[in-house]
């Protein structure tokens, strides 16, 4: 890793690390109150971690030019191994939080265990942990390949990967301790922010003077969708997160927003999370490596631009559905209903483009069962997608709004879509980076995609069963015209169906497990012995230039 | 703020929205299927299976 | 070489720049003319702010994570109105940055939750769930008892809570401490209802008269839930569905 970078560039890291860990020493040192204080140790142990591995680093030779020849994929290969540690905390949390709601005993009377602190550990792990170091490795992996031309630095991809993975370990770090601003899905504190839009900036830019470089006239379509998820994602980030420190050195602000405000703001961003963050950037994904695995070309390339303006504009509508029958204007609520419904035609035109260009492949999907994970993710994109505008109705909002249902739907697009065919694309690109001809089991592949698809819909339907039933007792009346169930019968009502919920997710987290052994055994396994060097380089070389 | 400060920033906001959205399916699709672009298109479709970057 | 270099420079910068138009329009035509706040919020000359004690409470909700489970949202839904109580206004959140609405009810709505039950009730609750509610399924929150409430930074808070505009005075915010003190003891405070109402209810609420704990806190911020103001109890507009 430090071999790789030059002379100059272990200066660099060390002048900016430097920086951090006095940023860290600062916060630990000028601390209000004691969370900020071990934010900002953990900060300086971070900075000087790394800078003691550049430091033993700092005089190994240089690399020569020839490594200007080749893509430069080391932050993809540190990337794909932690998505994959992510995954499986990410995940186990959350199987432990699902047993949680069965058997409430599981908090072990611990105050930092308790359901309301681990749930953020649990999403942020999968979302930000899991999901942003698959979309960042990928990323960097297919920039490259479709503009045919090397990353722009050899730093800046490093400081955003770890840089990204600092901002994930303080926020997952702040939940059991009680470091949260409850906003969903944003709940890292405002110094988490700050450091968040510092590395997302560096991203943009490193993206950016990438596409730049380009030795294709066109910018290959995975690469608009990976670009509208960086953009986007920071805009959301940025509005969302406007809030008031109470101090300069201590963890707690007040957001700018307040409420009426703040729940449509907050809802904007969280649905585009969703959005730009859990759709955008993994269609970039599944348009990169579905056809490649695959080795057919999109079947429509039109498709693919149509169903992108279509998301992007689309989808940045679509918040106010989750705030039917609400505070919120009418006139909003109405508005959120039909985007909802419209966006309907560009995610089943993405759905229908990927499984179309499989169309004449399928007797790769019986046998591949990589391209198998991004046949059904695709699958689960489209149902996942008609279910969200199905829900964003009002009067099914109704039922549907503040039961499981919405769990379940977000687990069928999360495990279902995001989870699969990250899992796709990093069984085609593990072996493909370390230069293995395969992975190392493929008996292991098999065994997770069964294990995750069994998960994933004993999930879902176990979350349509309770959702529903919980709704309709809510609204039941008996025959004298009062409400026919307390709401504690309601709870006991969804008893089985938490069982049988934290059972498919420990079927989906044991498949992850699997895969995440068989990721290492590759990466740990022989070369293959037929390195097809050349082939794989940037365009400049094979042309001569 | 008049009487009519909300209705009339709605107002505009759905109006400017709606032009909005017209303007760009008609953009896109122009761009789309340009016949200029097809070849384009074409050839961007296939230049991620050149790469040889599969096991 | 410069030129092609040029024109492939400016596509990518196309592309971005159509991104970001393209993306903004949505949320702009959504949230701008919420801030037209005149008319998206009701009146209500009878608001009232959170004491110190009652915020200190709230940011306990927050950092336990409450609203994961808990809503504080009654929707314009006939069979909410009859279980909760009169449906939520967009005023009686006004001042609260962020709102806690919540997505998700695995237990009941909150939003009305202020009187519906005593004070021991709440503590015995708190401590143990499932001693009050056997079925329930809510976590133990015991260690609020024995938690002394951090009081020293409260002046702070108003301060950052003024400054995104929730109208704290000068005044309000030199006596937090002391009023967040006052308001979990016996002996009464005239500072502090001359601040912030005679409404205001002082006592000990974990029934620990010697120390300001979490739990007097959280119990404070419980009981006045849905009772900053009568806005939707005077509402006469009936539910949709």
């Amino acid at each position: 890793m430090i071999a790789q970078l030059t002379r100059a560039e272990r200066e660099f890291a060390l002048l900016v690390l430097t920086l951090l860990a006095s940023c860290g020493l600062v916060m630990a040192a000028g601390a209000n109150d004691d969370l900020f204080a071990l934010h900002g140790g953990l900060v300086l142990a971070f900075a000087v971690g790394l800078g003691f591995l550049v430091l033993s680093g700092l005089h190994t030779p240089e690399p020569g030019d020839s490594r200007l020849a080749e893509y430069y994929d080391d932050p993809s290969r540190a990337g794909i191994v932690l998505t994959m540690g992510w995954a499986v905390f990410g995940l186990a949390v959350g199987d432990w939080v699902a047993w949680m709601l069965a058997y409430p005993g599981l908090t072990f009377d611990a105050a930092w265990a308790s359901f309301g602190r681990i749930r953020p550990m649990h999403t942020t792990g999968v979302i930000f942990g899991f999901g942003g170091n698959a979309l960042i490795a990928t990323s960097f992996h297919v920039v490259q390949r479709t503009c045919r031309t090397r990353l722009a630095g050899q730093f800046s991809p490093w400081f955003v990967l770890l840089g990204y993975n600092l901002f994930c370990l303080l926020a997952v770090s702040g939940y059991p301790l009680g470091v949260t601003q409850s906003k969903e899905y944003a709940e890292p504190e405002w110094y988490v922010d700050l450091w968040l839009c510092v590395v997302w900036v560096t991203y943009l830019v490193l993206y950016i003077r990438t596409l730049a470089r380009r030795r294709e006239p066109h910018i290959y379509v995975a690469n608009w969708y990976y670009l509208a998820f960086i953009i986007v994602v920071a805009m959301l980030h940025i509005v969302n997160n406007i809030a008031m420190p109470v101090a300069w050195n201590h963890s707690r602000a007040y957001s700018a927003f307040a409420g009426v405000q703040d729940a449509m703001t907050q809802w904007w961003y969280g649905h585009n999370a969703v959005a730009f963050f859990l759709t955008a950037g993994f269609l970039g994904m599944m348009y990169y490596y579905l056809p490649v695995r695959a080795g057919r070309p999109i079947f429509s390339y039109r498709m693919s631009i149509i169903s992108f303006w279509g998301i992007t504009f689309l989808y940045m509508w679509a918040g106010s559905h989750h705030l039917h029958y609400t505070a919120l204007p009418h006139w909003v609520q109405t508005l959120g209903m039909t985007f909802s419904l419209i966006l309907l035609v560009p995610s089943w035109g993405s759905a229908a483009n990927a499984l179309l260009t499989l169309n004449g492949a399928w007797d790769r999907v019986r046998d591949d069962a990589t391209l198998r994970f991004m046949m059904v993710a695709a699958l689960f994109y489209g149902l996942t997608t008609f279910e969200g505008s199905f829900m964003a109705i009002r009067a099914v909002n109704s039922l549907s709004h503040y039961t499981d249902w919405t769990v379940g739907h977000v687990h069928a697009g999360a495990l279902g879509w995001v989870a699969l065919i990250s899992f796709g694309a990093l069984y085609s690109l593990t072996p493909a980076l370390w230069g293995r001809a395969r992975m190392h089991s493929s008996w292991a592949v098999e065994a997770h995609f069964w294990l995750a698809l069994a998960g994933t819909l004993i999930y879902v339907f176990s979350m349509w069963n309770s959702g529903v039933i919980q709704g309709l007792m809510w609204r039941t009346y008996d025959a004298g015209g009062t409400l026919a169930y307390s709401f504690i019968d309601t709870v006991v009502a969804m008893h089985p169906y938490y069982v049988a919920r934290a059972i498919g997710g420990a079927l989906f987290l044991v498949g992850a497990a699997i895969g995440a052994w068989n990721v290492w055994m590759t990466i740990r396994g022989p070369l293959a012995a037929t390195q097809r060097a050349g082939d794989d380089r940037p365009l400049t070389v094979l042309a001569g230039e | 703020m008049p009487e009519t400060g909300h209705a009339l920033t709605v107002l505009l906001a759905k109006g400017f929205g709606l032009f909005y959205l017209l303007a760009l399916s008609v953009g896109v699709l122009i761009y789309t299927f340009w016949p200029g672009n097809g070849k384009r298109f074409d050839h961007a479709a296939k230049s991620v299976l050149r790469g040889e970057d599969r096991p | 070489m410069f030129g092609l270099h040029y024109r492939l420079e400016k596509h990518g910068m196309a592309l971005v720049l159509g991104i970001i138009l393209v993306a903004s329009i949505g949320g702009l035509v959504e949230i701008a003319p919420l801030f037209t706040i005149d008319e998206t919020v009701e009146d209500a000359p009878d608001m009232r702010l959170y004491t110190p004690l009652e915020l200190a409470g709230r940011n306990i909700y927050i950092r336990e994570g409450c609203y994961a489970c808990h809503s504080q949202m009654i929707r314009t839904l006939r069979d909410e109105v009859e279980r909760y109580g009169p449906y939520s206004l967009a005023v009686e959140s006004k001042y609260d940055h962020p709102m806690q609405w919540g997505s998700k009810r695995t237990g009941p709505d909150l939003a009305r939750i202020g009187g519906k039950y005593s004070d021991e009730w709440q503590v015995a609750h708190l401590i143990d769930p499932r001693a009050v509610v056997p079925q329930s399924i809510m976590p133990s929150y015991r260690f609020l008892v024995t938690t002394a409430l951090r009081t020293d930074d409260l002046g702070l808070h108003l301060k950052a809570l003024s400054r995104v505009g929730v109208p704290y005075t000068d005044e309000m915010v030199v006596n937090a401490t002391a009023d967040a003190i006052a308001q979990a003891g016996t002996d009464g405070s005239d500072g502090l209802t001359s601040r912030y109402g005679t409404a205001t209810q002082a006592r000990p609420f974990d029934g620990n008269p010697g120390q300001v704990t979490e739990m007097d806190a959280l119990v404070a911020y419980l009981q006045i839930l849905g009772r900053l103001t009568d806005a939707a109890h005077a509402n006469r507009q009936p539910p949709e569905e």
